[in-house]
């Protein structure tokens, strides 16, 4: 899960790292107020007013305006929200702003980039801290490694403080700012072991003139499967920024990811899910989503899946492709006649069937009196499908 | 041969009790796998079907039973606890099938699994299967056949996929490894292509990897060192929408982009036979057996059988070369220990 820019600033102060002076704001004349509050607090007419939405590059695409005075806070305010910021993370069709953050302007002497992230090779939290802060850090990271500090953490210890501060002296930033970049350093890692974090990135983590460290940034995505000993992360969701069939596929206990092709996907398990998505691309066709009802699918979600697929105007054709382990193959075809019968169906169907029960599940496609194509096998199932999303008959 | 399990593995599963522990427990022991034990805390003295010994505590089931193997079906909650459990216990390995495990749990209890020398396949896996002879997790059993080629991957019904494609072909398994595609687990692709390498049992692997991590870039550069089976490969997720992947920090840290094509390369560079079609994965093992046969410790001159497909390898002569390497010092250095004794006759169609 995924928090919004302000939220993870809220955590990030909770734990003891300096962030600006900042509001969230709904609307225009909550930027105003939130504006004239921070310039009041900071005595500083600066202001900063960034949309808030799930993803990076906001500055390049428009969506953060340093401003001067309550009036073009206002301007600026009118003109971000309900935008479409489409940045490198957003994908083509962007995504419409709907909160601001306003917060104070600050005198920045130096921007560094702080992280906390799992490191898959060595097993342990890893803490990264970097001079070049507001950049690409995967530019950096391929530009100039060594410019990259990192420190793997004992979780039975946690991050001790000469561990923090061999980061941080690395840096050779002096004083005041080495003492207190190392107790932020400490602070991230406090926050991503206490929220169950999947991810904390500061960039640009920046030392002012005064020598203060505070993080003018904060990327925090939340550990799902930590998710029930954290009971007050609901209400952190934001379901706009959330495809409405993507998040109706999660309640119902199953991931559907959409595409841009014309082939609807419905598949057990992530690792068949993605080879047939790139078998129907292998075969010259485009998938039209991702979807893994999961191992124990019922047939009420085998019926729900279809219906959120459906639910895609430009799919042309369905291809179910099913290797039966725990879901079993009579299972899935009950779930395919309901939903065929209940809703019914505009488009070609092609089912794919191993495994578990298979007979028992091809005989109640076959006997159910609905138009189904039959895959042989995966490649066969593919090629029909594609060729049948073109109008050819398969 | 086998790695991991074979028909001697004595198996305990935490959880036996559970809607999927009962069901898959069944399913193991149908398929010939000895589960000796099954552990509930609170229903200690019970049967399992009146034969199966229930537990309340691991330790006490190893104690009684000689359980050395444990398969865990506990709910993600509870799960750190049971793994760490059953390595106290003394058990040598643990097949976690259980998803949804928080990743702070498993950095914890990875370590604590490290400083015992306690081995684990999962979480969030299929488990290990060595056909016609024990079954731990939750694979189809019936299709698998008995064989030389090793399985190993990041997938559940992917690995079923492949495994069908081989049988299908005639091509039996020596073990069949779902290492689950969780970002912190145990065993990974070098662990079990350095397993598979030794086994005198298995003459060639079947690696499938996924999009995400650097295990396949890892593993490209341990084949190139270190083995000299022939191993064949599919990398799922070569259309899978970007963005789905953790932030930037994730990719720095591996080292890798974490995409389909930069694996893939990796692994041709290395001499993997890798195909872009998931339903041509047997075909694809089929073949790189055929152009490059298992090294054997006695020389026995033997050609590939009239009819099979040509050598098809992107990355032949890297390969070859880093084969021939190999084979120059491996006789005199280490004689036995990474060599096949001899082929199956089984093998092939």
């Amino acid at each position: 899960m995924k928090l919004h820019e302000h939220q993870g600033k809220d955590l990030l102060r909770k734990a003891g790292v300096p962030v600006p002076v900042g509001r969230v704001a709904f609307s225009v004349e909550e930027a105003e107020a939130a504006a004239r509050a921070v310039i009041e607090e900071t005595k500083n007419e600066t202001v900063v007013v960034k949309a808030q939405i799930h993803a990076g590059g906001r500055g390049k695409g428009g969506g953060v305006k340093v401003v001067r005075g309550v009036a073009e806070a206002r301007a600026a305010a009118e003109k971000i929200l309900g935008m479409t910021l489409v940045t490198h993370q957003t994908g083509p069709e962007g995504k419409v702003v709907r909160r601001l953050l306003v917060e104070q302007g600050l005198d920045i002497a130096r921007e560094l980039y702080a992280s906390v992230v799992p490191d898959r090779e060595r097993r342990r939290v890893v803490v990264m801290l970097s001079s070049e802060g507001g950049m690409e850090i995967e530019e950096v990271a391929r530009r100039s490694p060594e410019k990259i500090l990192t420190r793997a953490i004992d979780p039975a210890y946690g991050m001790r403080p000469f561990e923090a501060r061999d980061l941080a002296y690395g840096l050779g930033l002096g004083e005041p700012a080495t003492g207190k970049l190392a107790r932020v350093l400490q602070a991230l890692y406090r926050v991503f072991v206490a929220e169950d974090c999947a991810l904390v990135e500061v960039n640009p983590l920046v030392v002012l003139r005064s020598g203060d460290v505070l993080a003018l940034d904060a990327k925090v995505n939340l550990d799902d499967n930590a998710a029930y000993r954290h009971k007050d992360r609901e209400a952190l969701a934001d379901p706009t920024e959330e495809d409405p069939a993507e998040a109706a596929a999660r309640a119902a206990g199953f991931s559907y990811i959409r595409m841009h092709g014309d082939i609807g996907c419905m598949v057990n398990g992530a690792g068949l899910a993605m080879a047939t998505m790139d078998i129907l691309k292998h075969h010259g066709g485009e998938p039209a989503n991702f979807l893994d009802v999961g191992g124990g699918a019922s047939k009420d979600q085998v019926a729900l899946a279809f219906k959120v697929i459906l639910s895609d105007p430009s799919v042309k054709a369905i291809f179910v492709n099913i290797f039966g382990g725990i879901l079993k193959c009579d299972v899935l075809a009950e779930g395919v006649i309901a939903a065929v019968q209940e809703a019914g169906i505009r488009v070609p169907l092609v089912v794919r069937l191993e495994g578990t029960n298979v007979e028992r599940g091809r005989q109640l496609l076959a006997d159910s009196g609905l138009s189904i194509v039959v895959g042989q096998d995966m490649d066969d199932g593919a090629r029909k499908a594609v060729a049948l999303a073109r109008g050819q008959g398969a | 041969m086998s790695i991991l399990v074979d028909k001697n593995t004595r198996v305990v599963i935490q959880g036996i009790t559970g809607g999927a522990g009962s069901f898959h427990a069944r399913q193991m022991i149908a398929y010939g796998t000895q589960v000796v034990a099954g552990v509930t805390p609170g229903k200690g003295g019970s049967k399992f079907d009146d034969r199966v010994p229930v537990f309340d505590t691991v330790a006490r089931a190893v104690a009684e039973t000689g359980a050395d193997t444990s398969c865990i079906f506990v709910p993600p909650a509870f799960c750190a606890d049971a793994i760490a459990e059953a390595a106290a216990a003394g058990v040598r390995l643990v097949v976690v099938i259980t998803e949804g495990i928080p990743t702070l749990d498993m950095i914890a209890v990875r370590r604590l699994l490290d400083e015992k020398g306690v081995r684990m396949v999962g979480p969030n896996c299929p488990g290990v299967l060595t056909p016609g002879e024990c079954k731990v997790g939750i694979a189809p059993g019936y299709v698998h056949r008995p064989g030389r080629v090793g399985v190993v991957s990041r997938s559940g019904t992917l690995t079923y996929e492949a495994v069908w494609q081989l049988s299908a072909l005639g091509i039996g398994q020596s073990t069949c490894i779902g290492i689950g595609g969780d970002p912190v687990g145990g065993i990974d692709f070098v662990d079990a292509l350095t397993l598979f390498e030794a086994d005198r049992g298995t003459d060639a692997v079947v690696l499938i990897g996924e999009i995400g991590g650097a295990a396949e870039e890892r593993a490209a550069a341990f084949i190139r060192e270190h083995v000299r089976k022939p191993v064949a490969a599919f990398i799922a997720g070569v259309t899978a929408p970007p963005g789905k992947r953790m932030g930037h920090a994730g990719a720095i840290i591996s080292g890798s982009s974490g995409k389909a094509a930069d694996k893939i390369e990796a692994l041709r560079a290395a001499g993997v036979a890798v195909t872009a079609n998931p339903a041509e994965i047997g075909v694809t093992l089929r073949a790189a057996l055929a152009a490059r046969p298992a090294p054997r410790r006695h020389v026995e001159v033997r050609r590939a059988p009239a009819g099979r497909p040509a050598p098809k390898r992107a990355a032949a002569p890297g390969r070859s070369a880093a084969g021939k390497t190999a084979t120059r010092k491996g006789p005199a250095k280490k004689p036995a220990l990474s060599r096949p004794k001899k082929r199956s006759g089984k093998r092939g169609r």
